[in-house]
Formats: C-alpha cells, sequence, structure tokens
C-alpha cells in the first residue's frame, strides 16, 4: 500500500509543469556551475600541478557542485513539498486517504517516498556530471559517492521537513514559507558557534544541517552523521503523522 | 429478527464537540442491508459530522461505531474496508483521468490486482461513466464529476455506501439517473443518504431520520410515516356547514373549517358516502373533496423549527 501511494504521489508531481520546471532550472544552474568550476581548473592546470600535495579533480569539481547543488536545493525543495498535504486538503481529496482502509503510516510514508523518488531523480541528475569525467579522467569514486549520499540525506530531511509544513495548512503557499523558515534556520544555525566556541553553542553546530553536508560530502563517514540526517527525517515524519492524526480528534 | 450480518452501521450515542459547539449530540441509529436511510435535517443540523463520525474520517468525541461487525475505534482497517463514501466535495483529483483515478481508488480499497480493470469497468457502468474514461476529471461538468465521486464509492462493492448530498448541483435528468443509481444499490448495499431535498427522500428512501440541533428528532420507516401522518379530507363547499353537523357523522374523529374549506380528521368508521350523503341531502354545494396527507414538508418543518424561535 505504500508502494501504491508513493507511486502515484511521484506521478502527480509530474503531471504538474512545477516539477518539471524546477528540473530544467536546478540541472541549467548546476550546468552552469560544473562548467565554470572546469573552466577554472583547465586554466590553472598548470599551477595545481605544481603543489605539493595537490586536490584531485574530484575533490576540485564534485564538491563545490555538490555544495552548490545544495544551496539551490534548499531553495527549490519547498516548492516541490508546499502542494503535498496542504492541497489535497485544500482540494478535499485528503478524505479519500482518510476514510480508504490504509494506516496514516502507509499515508504519511508513501508521501515522503514520493518525493524522495522526485528529489532522487535531482541527486541522480547532479551526480551525472562529475561522473561523466570519469570518461576522461581517473575520478574518486568513492568521494563522488559519499557527496551523492551526503546530497539524498539532505534532500529527505528536506522532504520531511516540507511534507510536515504541508500538514500543518491547507494553503500551498504558507507551506513553502515555513519550509523556507525551518530550513534556512537549520542552514545559518551554524553561525551562533563561530560567536562563542564551546559551552552552550555546542549544540548548535551540531543541528546545523550544512555542518553535517559538508563532512559527509568530504567522505568523513561518520556514523553521527547519518544518525542526524535519520533522527531529522524520523522527527518530522513523526510528527507529521501525529499532525494528521490531531485534526481529525476533538479539539 | 435480523441476523449479525444484516446490521450493517451500528452506532450509538455519537457525539462530535468543535471547541465550545456541540455540533452532535448523542446520534444513534442503525442501518440494515438492504436499506436505504435518509439523513435529513437543516443546514447546520450536523448531518456531514454525523457521516463523516461514521466514516472515520473524523473521530466521536464520544459513542461507538460497529460498521459490518468491525469497531470503527479498534478495527478501522476492517471497518473501513466495509464502506464507500462520497463527500460533499468529490474526491477527485483534477489532473488524472477517469480510469486512471478510479484504478487508484480501487487499490487504495485493496482491490486485488487482478480485479482492478474489472472492478474499474463496472463501477463506471454503473456510474454512467462509459466513454468518459479516457477524460480529464477537471475537464469533466460538474455532474460528471459527482458521478466519478459515486463510482469510487462503490468499486470494491462495499456493503455500506454513504453519500453526502449526492444529488447536489446535478440537473434534473441527472438527478434522476443517480437516484435511481442509489435505489438500485440500495437492494444488495445498505445505502445514507444525507441530503436536504425532501422529494429525494421520499423517492428514494425506506427509512428518513430527521436532525435538528444536532440531535435526532425523528426515525421511522416511510411506510409507518405515510401511515401515521395520513388520514385526512378536506372538503371544499359553496355552502359549508357547521362543524358540529359534520362532527355528527360516523367516524370523524375532529373537524376545523375555515372559511369554505373544512379539514376533518377522520378515525375507523368512517365511510366517505356518509358525508357525501349528508353534503347533498343539505346542499352544501361540494366544489372538492381531497384526501389529504401530511406530508414529510410538513413533518420537517414541524419538527425542525418549533424549537427555533
Amino acid at each position: 500500500m505504500i508502494q501504491t501511494i508513493a507511486w502515484r504521489e511521484f506521478r502527480n508531481l509530474f503531471l504538474s509543469p512545477l516539477a518539471w520546471v524546477v528540473l530544467a532550472v536546478v540541472q541549467f544552474i548546476l550546468g552552469y556551475s560544473f562548467l565554470i568550476q572546469m573552466e577554472l581548473i583547465l586554466e590553472n592546470q598548470g599551477e595545481l600541478a605544481a603543489l605539493p600535495d595537490a586536490p584531485g579533480i574530484t575533490e576540485l569539481v564534485a564538491q563545490p557542485l555538490f555544495a552548490v547543488a545544495a544551496i539551490v536545493m534548499l531553495m527549490v525543495a519547498p516548492m516541490l513539498t508546499m502542494r503535498s498535504i496542504a492541497e489535497e486538503r485544500r482540494n478535499g481529496t485528503l478524505v479519500l486517504l482518510l476514510t480508504a482502509p490504509v494506516s496514516l503510516i502507509e499515508v504519511v510514508l508513501g508521501k515522503f517516498l514520493g518525493l524522495v523518488g522526485l528529489l532522487s531523480c535531482m541527486v541522480l541528475l547532479t551526480t551525472l556530471m562529475p561522473l561523466s569525467l570519469g570518461l576522461g579522467t581517473e575520478l574518486d569514486y568513492g568521494l563522488v559517492g559519499a557527496g551523492a549520499l551526503a546530497l539524498f540525506l539532505l534532500l529527505a530531511t528536506f522532504a520531511a521537513i516540507g511534507l510536515f509544513m504541508s500538514a500543518l495548512t491547507d494553503q500551498p503557499t504558507v507551506a513553502a514559507v515555513a519550509t523556507y523558515g525551518a530550513l534556512l534556520f537549520l542552514w545559518i544555525i551554524d553561525w551562533a558557534s563561530q560567536t562563542e566556541p564551546g559551552g552552550v553553542s555546542g549544540l548548535f553546530p551540531y543541528l546545523s544541517l550544512i555542518r553535517h553536508f559538508e563532512d559527509l560530502s568530504r567522505g568523513l563517514f561518520s556514523s553521527a552523521d547519518i544518525a542526524y540526517f535519520i533522527i531529522a527525517i524520523t522527527l518530522f515524519l513523526l510528527l507529521t503523522l501525529w499532525r494528521l492524526d490531531a485534526e481529525r480528534l476533538p479539539g | 429478527m435480523n441476523s449479525p450480518a444484516d446490521v450493517l452501521i451500528e452506532a450509538e450515542g455519537l457525539s462530535r464537540r468543535y471547541g465550545d459547539l456541540l455540533a452532535v449530540d448523542g446520534v444513534s441509529l442503525r442501518l440494515l442491508r438492504g436499506e436505504v436511510l435518509g439523513l435529513l435535517g437543516p443546514n447546520g443540523a450536523g448531518k456531514s459530522s454525523t457521516l463523516q463520525m461514521l466514516t472515520g474520517a473524523l473521530a466521536a468525541s464520544t459513542g461507538s461505531v460497529r460498521v459490518a461487525g468491525h469497531d470503527l475505534d479498534t478495527a478501522p482497517l476492517a471497518a473501513r474496508a466495509a464502506l464507500g463514501f462520497l463527500p460533499e466535495q468529490p474526491p477527485v483529483y483534477r489532473e488524472l483521468k477517469v480510469d486512471e483515478y478510479l484504478a487508484y481508488c480501487a487499490r487504495l480499497r485493496r482491490v486485488p490486482a487482478a480485479n482492478v480493470t474489472s472492478a474499474v469497468l463496472r463501477a463506471k457502468a454503473r456510474s454512467g461513466l462509459d466513454g468518459v474514461g479516457h477524460r480529464l476529471i477537471g475537464r469533466l461538468s460538474k455532474g460528471f464529476q459527482q458521478r466519478v465521486g459515486i463510482a469510487q464509492a462503490i468499486i470494491h462493492n462495499p456493503p455500506v455506501v454513504i453519500l453526502d448530498e449526492p444529488t447536489v448541483g446535478l440537473d434534473p435528468i441527472q438527478q434522476r439517473e443517480i437516484r435511481g443509481l442509489i435505489r438500485e444499490l440500495g437492494r444488495e448495499h445498505g445505502v445514507i443518504l444525507s441530503t436536504h431535498i425532501l422529494p429525494e427522500v421520499q423517492a428514494v428512501c425506506d427509512r428518513v431520520i430527521i436532525l435538528h440541533q444536532g440531535r435526532v428528532v425523528l426515525d421511522e420507516a416511510l411506510s409507518d410515516l405515510a401511515a401515521t401522518t395520513g388520514g385526512g379530507l378536506r372538503l371544499d363547499c359553496e355552502r359549508p356547514p357547521a362543524a358540529t353537523v359534520i362532527e355528527r357523522l360516523p367516524g370523524v374523529t375532529a373537524v376545523a373549517c375555515e372559511g369554505t374549506s373544512c379539514r376533518i380528521a377522520t378515525g375507523p368508521g368512517f365511510n366517505t358516502r356518509s358525508l357525501l350523503e349528508a353534503a347533498l341531502a343539505g346542499d352544501w354545494g361540494v366544489l372538492s373533496l381531497v384526501p389529504e396527507r401530511r406530508s414529510l414538508e410538513e413533518l420537517f418543518v414541524q419538527l425542525t423549527c418549533g424549537e427555533a424561535a
């Protein structure tokens, strides 16, 4: 049943022009960024080779690309997730899921996986670019894989947060704004740690999305980073579940 | 005595509170197989809330619901599998085609994958949707969208079908067709229909429940209603006699005269012939003699406006 709902959600996302436009725009921007990065490297090839312990092509191209991708997707993910539940509520189709013999868990997971499916397409399109370099040179595939994994986990977290915000309202635009707020906050919460090292602010770097993303994309496989993403995803999915159930119940 | 398999819905003491407002107050009802139950009431009486509580879309503040023997709280999936629901606004995805949407609904209702196509075809045939399968739901007329809503409610052939104002917004021909469909459904399934179109209730339903301010004020079979509210005559004459003259006739229980019109309540022992003979003998100048049945509309107005003053 989760599959049925997830597949329907995935297909519905592609029925509107929004998903296509977003994919095209993101691809354009990332493609441009990739080209610029390649250009810089090709120009400075000689000097780079002269440096001791020179960073490889993967580090110079793939990593910055994933970093740019993370920021670009932070800006578009809320637009893709805003309609998830809010629009169904507004159109009166949510009741279809609530009165069907499916549990709320199946509904939430189905919608989440549908969103993740779409966002995975974006990860795939992004990863194909550095992978294409493999045709001409030696790539550190482990590093590319780490970057892709980091981006995937990051986007899955965006999806979970976006789904929760969508469950709170019946206006998709409100959900989008709330998601932007939450994501930006989690992104910049890191800044607090720069003002006061140690002490209470030990918490803030841990909560920061960017911190965990960067570490992971650099190839540092720390269970703390992966755990962070999984905890965040689980937390927001549970909150979504709680919110949907609370709606039926008397106030 | 109905066997347990025939009692499709048993709801007891349902109530629902929205903050301070008690929208539904202690509503109990039973639905039997082969019965079409009409839920009638003015706007705001709690019809939609009651129906939503029966389907599990809304949790009741108090009370319990059993659908086909399954308790809605403890066995929600089994209970909901036995239900088909059409809310006030048909829950259709406007960007899907009819066939796609109905196939999705069939899968959601756990129709086995092998039967999905035939279930869709059958539901379309029963709802009059043949030939529009490939069209986008968003482009259909309101009447057709309503039919798609009905199709999704019956696609898994549930024992109970709950329809919230199914004919609202339809033209008279479509209304007739939908009512025909409901009557047909009522033969094998149990149907609960909410409406405020009185002729619809009289045309389609076997039993009627009238809700007013969240409470049940009437719960009777239509055939019983006809018997208890009937039994009267209206006599119009040019030269009406005094009420007492009519009252003396055998079997007359009460007479009320107004101008040239006399309303005569009759009981056992009355026969029209004695009234006509008296009329001829007294030269009342009879213009018309009409049997009167107190209509459902009058009953409705009486029950629902009696308190609102």
